[in-house]
């Protein structure tokens, strides 16, 4: 066996022997020479090596000398063979070292003292091994060109004159980021590492990730700010589902550099711009520090901005008694249900399952919900009944094995970016086959087989379509159908009205392109379906993922590796928060609260009469708030006040609250609202554990000390319930787990302890059980899987002529959810300063708007103004903005109409005009402005026009336009001279 | 090598550049291993590579950008900006830097208004530098098109481009 072994299929193969030295050693069958002598413990100089990568033989460096084989071998390229005697350390080898290394230094310019990698340096290593003749490099060294370097990125400097042309950052960027934003470019000695088009890297389609910056050997590649941690931490990323591991680097109290744990199942050393340059904001000076109380007198609506201005400073006990006598007092007048808590999917699980204590056996209501309402309701409520169980099926891992992958509604690689790369690389490597259904443009496509850019909302249609061809070829798993699953029959005849004719005028999407991907999908052994909010934000939601359960159980794509039901989950404990019971409806582990033997058991665990009735949910906790039915709201770790849709709706109906009590780590929208304010800690400064996406549950571990008086929000829950004659006496966060675990069949066997090295997926039903990888295996969680009849529904608001366009929402890459975290990062603030909205060229010509220009955005229920993108990206009549911004927060044009079992709105169709700013001031006091701007073409037909104005509007004669409407500003004469233009005015 | 740090292009080679596509996408199956002929079959039909076609082979081919720039650069062969319908070549070699080529290169660059590598405006002229002809008894070298002009004066290096302006355009700068 002379080939070489990826990794991972090496321990099948067996085991071989060599000679290294004169040493005997064992080593795996596959492996190169070079591994197989590390793996020994002797030392190779290498350069260019890179476990992670795949060997390339740049820097000539770990030359070996091997019996039988001419000269010297080059031991990172050269495949171990049994019984092979191989020399490292030879005179000879050295000398041949020592000349490659020579040629590498002539060309490597700067001063060691004043590098970023001093005493980190690969090269500085190799070279105090093998000793350097400075008289050699003299007379090798000629004046070679200093290069600039490049600094224009946040994150990291590029300086070409101290690069080894390794190759390494190229093979990071393609093989491991699947980006390809690098290569090695020009020819001699002009050779260098560089970007399409050698422009600066920001100006590249880099994404920021930093696996080039963390792989490269010496000073070429390196972060901007370094400074050597001294501790290190494992714990979990806080941003997204994808829950990738991260050592944290820590001096003093301050987190200063992040690395991905290669060791992680999840991530395997990876992480994206978010996870690697964006924990910043832990340490940043805006972190609340003490508990506010809000000034008395000081209205709910205030517009200032000044904290100082509107609360002040408390100590524990005042705030926490001042709580609990306001909530004691609330029940008292009103009854518990007039209380709601927001839970958090970002706060770990033990926070989670103690609020939903606190809520319901110390204030006795189920009224307990978190934002899982606003992205995955309808995945749980769908998968609940076709399933019985509202999780991803599978693991990440199984996107490798797939044959086809079919992402609908996700933007997968800005979203979820390491599941994102993962579905790249299965592509590149093992041959999978992509079939995108998003009605933007989205970066997969690229990749795509197929892309299905069906019109918002259309997703049922299209699935159902797909679903009918793959039946009407006989590719449906029969046996599948009839051994695992029920009520086949009744859903097999609702496909009948969805032929391609019909499918092809609901979607927008050729019937041709349907057909391909039903027959794509259908004949693949092993696919799997993952989709994000596209999906579920939508009045239809529940019935998108029923779809996407109907179409995996047709396919039988479930219950084995390399299939399955893939609902990527957005926050980073998003899971966990539900599995908690943060949700009105059930307790932990999705025991229903109306079941008598549940709560029986809950009463009994809990020493308390608990309440039967099933609370009600985060946007009907809004509405009730808006009606006066509920009076008071503690929000834990949540930002309604720009994530919710509406706004202007959400600020009326918290205004009209008599008490609101937010926890946080910074002054949210929400929490400017409050009337008391405690300050939490951050995921870095605490314990406990996060549930990712495919239902891990990992450890997150204390790093660093919380600033000022912050408390972790377990501890001040347990605060409150002991005011509230309640005690909670928990030593440690380990302590809670235990408690969940006794009362949660699927977190039976966790325990802090157990979830050292990879964590543990649920159900893991006792202390022995190792966790289940991949759900439904050879049966249901329900038993068998039931098909529903879907049949597809319009959005609730489509575009109209007043409101043409229509409005997507959703995030980008460098930012999170309302910001609170983002903004407040150096990093990922300067790659996107501002918020911007995508529109089509065709539409943007239409409207005379240009890239830059500033444009308000309205709908029926409110306006706002952010800059445009101008993009290919959106179809035309389509628009598509993120949710991130506060100054121009995408939410208050959203419809907040909703799923009806699920309660989650739409999200993702609103209908929006956009006019441009200017324009729009101007017009406000001017009628006749106001129609020229929306049809100027009409103004010459309905006004009684004198001939000379008729004339100045023909030519476009702005002079004498202001001379009759008052003076415009330029960009507005410039519109107007286009836009009269474009409609093609003429006398007629 | 010069940078090939791109212009934005104007529409109507935009155009062009469409239409050559429509064709190759017809002669070519999409395989990553057909860049090279790619790259020169647009050379021909364009006579350089601008970042348009690039970015195009890279979908077509499904290799990165980054990868098909750094392929193209390796070439001697390909070119990335549009070439005049002369070609001045200045020698940069020791003999000839030490007979004053620099200067005349400097004289070229501020009369023509481009640097090396570019090509004026109006498409008249490209000019290049290249490290030695190896005709160093004739320093100061300039090659003109396929005419090479040894012993070079400052104020004769200039005329010269003066007169193939006359001859292309009738006219005087
Ligand atoms: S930061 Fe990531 S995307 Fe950017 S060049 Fe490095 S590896 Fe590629
Ligand atoms: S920048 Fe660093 S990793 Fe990249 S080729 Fe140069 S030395 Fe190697
Ligand atoms: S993919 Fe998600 S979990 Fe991983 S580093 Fe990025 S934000 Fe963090
Ligand atoms: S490590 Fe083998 S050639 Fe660089
Ligand atoms: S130096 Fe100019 S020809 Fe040799």
């Amino acid at each position: 066996m002379s080939t070489m072994i990826p990794a991972t299929d090496r321990k099948k193969a067996g085991t071989m022997s060599l000679m290294i030295n004169g040493k005997k050693i064992k080593a795996l069958k596959g492996m190169t020479v070079l591994e197989a002598a590390l793996g020994a413990s002797v030392y190779i100089p290498t350069l260019c090596y890179d476990p992670d990568l795949k060997p390339y033989g740049a820097c000539r460096l770990c030359l070996v000398e091997i019996e039988g084989m001419r000269g010297i071998v080059s031991s990172c390229t050269t495949p171990a063979v049994d019984g092979m005697v191989i020399r490292t350390d030879t005179p000879m080898v050295n000398l041949a070292r020592r000349a490659a290394l020579e040629l590498i230094l002539v060309n490597h310019h700067g001063d060691c003292l004043t590098c970023t990698k001093n005493q980190r340096c690969e090269l500085q290593k190799v070279a105090q091994y093998l000793g350097i003749e400075q008289e050699n490099l003299d007379k090798l060294r000629k004046g070679t060109q200093i290069l600039p370097v490049d600094k224009s990125h946040p994150a990291f400097d590029r300086d070409h004159n101290k690069c080894l042309l390794c190759g390494r950052c190229v093979q990071a960027c393609e093989e491991i980021a699947a980006v390809g934003a690098i290569d090695l470019a020009f020819r001699g000695y002009a050779t260098k590492v560089s970007t399409f088009g050698d422009k600066p890297i920001h100006d590249s389609i880099c994404v920021s990730c930093g696996e080039c910056i963390s792989r490269c050997p010496t000073g070429a590649l390196v972060p901007k700010h370094y400074i050597q941690p001294t501790d290190h931490v494992k714990t979990i990323c806080p941003y997204c589902g994808v829950g990738c591991s991260i050592y944290l680097g820590i001096r003093g109290n301050e987190i200063v550099d992040v690395q991905g744990a290669k060791e992680s199942p999840v991530n395997k050393g990876g992480l994206c711009v978010k996870g690697r340059y964006g924990l910043d904001f832990v340490n940043h000076q805006d972190r609340l520090t003490r508990p506010l109380i809000r000034k008395e007198g000081v209205p709910k609506n205030v517009s200032t901005t000044d904290i100082h201005q509107i609360f002040r400073e408390a100590d524990w006990n005042e705030v926490l008694d001042r709580m609990a006598q306001d909530i004691g007092l609330t029940i008292d007048r009103h009854g518990p249900d007039a209380i709601g808590l927001l839970s958090s999917a970002k706060c770990t699980n033990e926070d989670n399952y103690l609020f939903q204590k606190f809520a319901r056996a110390v204030l006795h209501t189920n009224n307990v919900d978190h934002c899982a309402r606003l992205c995955h309701a309808s995945t749980v409520a769908a998968a609940l009944a076709a399933f019985g169980d509202g999780a991803m099926s599978n693991s990440i891992s199984d996107i490798d094995q797939a044959e086809v992958l079919f992402v609908i509604g996700s933007n997968t690689t800005e979203c979820h970016p390491i599941i994102g790369r993962r579905i790249k690389r299965a592509i590149k490597n093992n041959g999978a086959k992509l079939i995108v259904a998003d009605p933007r443009r989205i970066e997969l496509c690229d990749m795509a087989e197929i892309h299905l850019d069906h019109f918002p909302g259309t997703d049922v249609a299209l699935l159902n379509g797909m679903m009918r061809q793959i039946v009407e070829e006989n590719l449906h798993d029969q046996t599948f159908i009839a051994k695992r699953c029920e009520e086949f029959e009744p859903f097999l005849e609702s496909l009948n009205g969805y032929d391609l004719k019909t499918v092809d005028a609901i979607t927008g999407v050729a019937g041709e392109k349907i057909r391909q991907s039903g027959l794509l999908f259908g004949k693949a052994k092993k696919a799997i379906v993952l989709y994000g909010m596209g999906i579920t934000q939508h009045t239809t939601g529940t019935d998108n993922v029923k779809a996407i359960a109907n179409l995996l159980m047709l396919t039988g794509n479930l219950g084995r590796k390399g299939t399955g039901f893939s609902p990527l989950r957005g926050q980073n404990n998003v899971q966990g928060a539900c599995d908690m019971g943060a949700l009105p409806v059930v307790y932990p582990g999705y025991q229903r609260v109306d079941h008598p033997g549940v709560r029986e058991k809950f009463e009994k665990a809990w020493g308390k009469n608990l309440n039967e009735k099933p609370g009600i949910t985060i946007t009907e906790m809004v509405q009730a708030a808006y009606e006066g039915q509920l009076k008071a709201l503690y929000v834990m770790g949540e930002n309604p006040m720009l994530s919710e849709p509406d706004l202007n709706h959400v600020r009326e109906a918290l205004a009209r609250l008599e008490l609101l009590i937010v926890q946080d780590i910074f002054l949210t929208e929400t929490a400017q609202m409050a009337d008391v304010i405690l300050p939490a800690t951050s995921f870095a400064e605490k314990d406990g554990t996060f549930t990712n996406t495919e239902r891990r549950v990992q450890r997150v571990r204390k790093a660093i000390d919380p600033p000022g008086e912050a408390r972790p929000d377990w501890e001040i829950i347990a605060e409150i319930s002991k005011r509230l004659g309640y005690p909670m006496d928990y030593q440690s966060s380990a302590e809670i787990m235990d408690e969940i675990a006794r009362l949660t069949p699927i977190y039976g066997g966790i325990n802090h302890d157990r979830l050292g090295r990879g964590g543990l997926q649920w159900p893991c039903w006792d202390k022995k059980h190792t966790g289940t990888p991949i759900l439904h295996k050879g049966q249901f969680t329900r038993g068998r899987g039931k098909f529903h009849v879907v049949l597809d529904r319009p959005p609730a608001e489509l575009p109209t002529f007043a409101y043409p366009i229509l409005l997507t929402t959703g995030r980008i890459l460098e930012h999170w959810h309302t910001g609170s975290m983002s903004h407040r990062s150096h990093v990922l603030e300067t790659l996107a300063p501002e918020s911007r909205v995508e529109i089509n060229p065709v539409d943007a010509s239409r409207l005379g708007i240009v890239e830059g220009d500033v444009i308000s955005l309205s709908s029926c229920r409110g306006a706002i103004q952010t800059k445009v993108k101008k993009t290919h990206r959106v179809r035309p009549g389509q628009a598509f903005m993120a949710f991130h911004w506060k100054e121009a927060p995408a939410n208050r044009l959203t419809n907040p109409a909703f799923d009806l079992q699920a309660k989650i709105p739409e999200f993702k169709v609103s209908s929006v005009k956009a006019i441009l700013t200017v324009l729009e001031r101007a017009v406000e006091d001017n009628k006749f402005l106001t129609a020229l701007a929306e049809n100027p073409a009409g103004v010459l037909a309905s006004y009684d026009l004198t001939p000379e104005h008729r004339k100045a509007l023909v030519d476009g004669d702005i002079a004498s336009l202001e001379k009759w409407v008052g003076p415009l500003e330029e960009r507005l004469q410039m519109w107007l001279k286009v836009r009269l233009k474009q409609e093609n005015i003429s006398e007629k | 090598m010069e940078q090939a740090i791109y212009e934005e292009l104007a529409v109507e080679s935009r155009l062009e550049i469409e239409g050559l596509f429509n064709e190759i996408g017809k002669e070519f199956k999409g395989r990553a291993d057909e860049l090279i002929p790619m790259l020169q079959r647009v050379q021909r039909a364009l006579g350089f590579l601008p970042e348009q076609a690039l970015l195009e082979i890279a979908r077509l081919t499904r290799l990165s950008t980054a990868r098909v720039f750094g392929t193209a650069t390796f070439y001697a062969q390909f070119r990335f900006q549009p070439v005049g319908r002369n070609v001045i070549r200045v020698c940069r070699g020791t003999a000839c830097h030490v007979k004053g080529s620099d200067r005349i290169l400097e004289d070229i660059k501020g009369h023509l208004q481009v640097a090396p590598g570019q090509m004026t405006r109006d498409g008249l002229f490209t000019i290049e530098t290249v490290a030695c002809f190896g005709s160093c008894a004739l320093a100061p070298i300039m090659v003109v098109n396929d005419s090479v002009y040894g012993s070079l004066k400052r104020s004769r290096a200039l005329k010269l481009l003066d007169e193939i302006r006359v001859r292309e355009e009738g006219l005087l700068m």
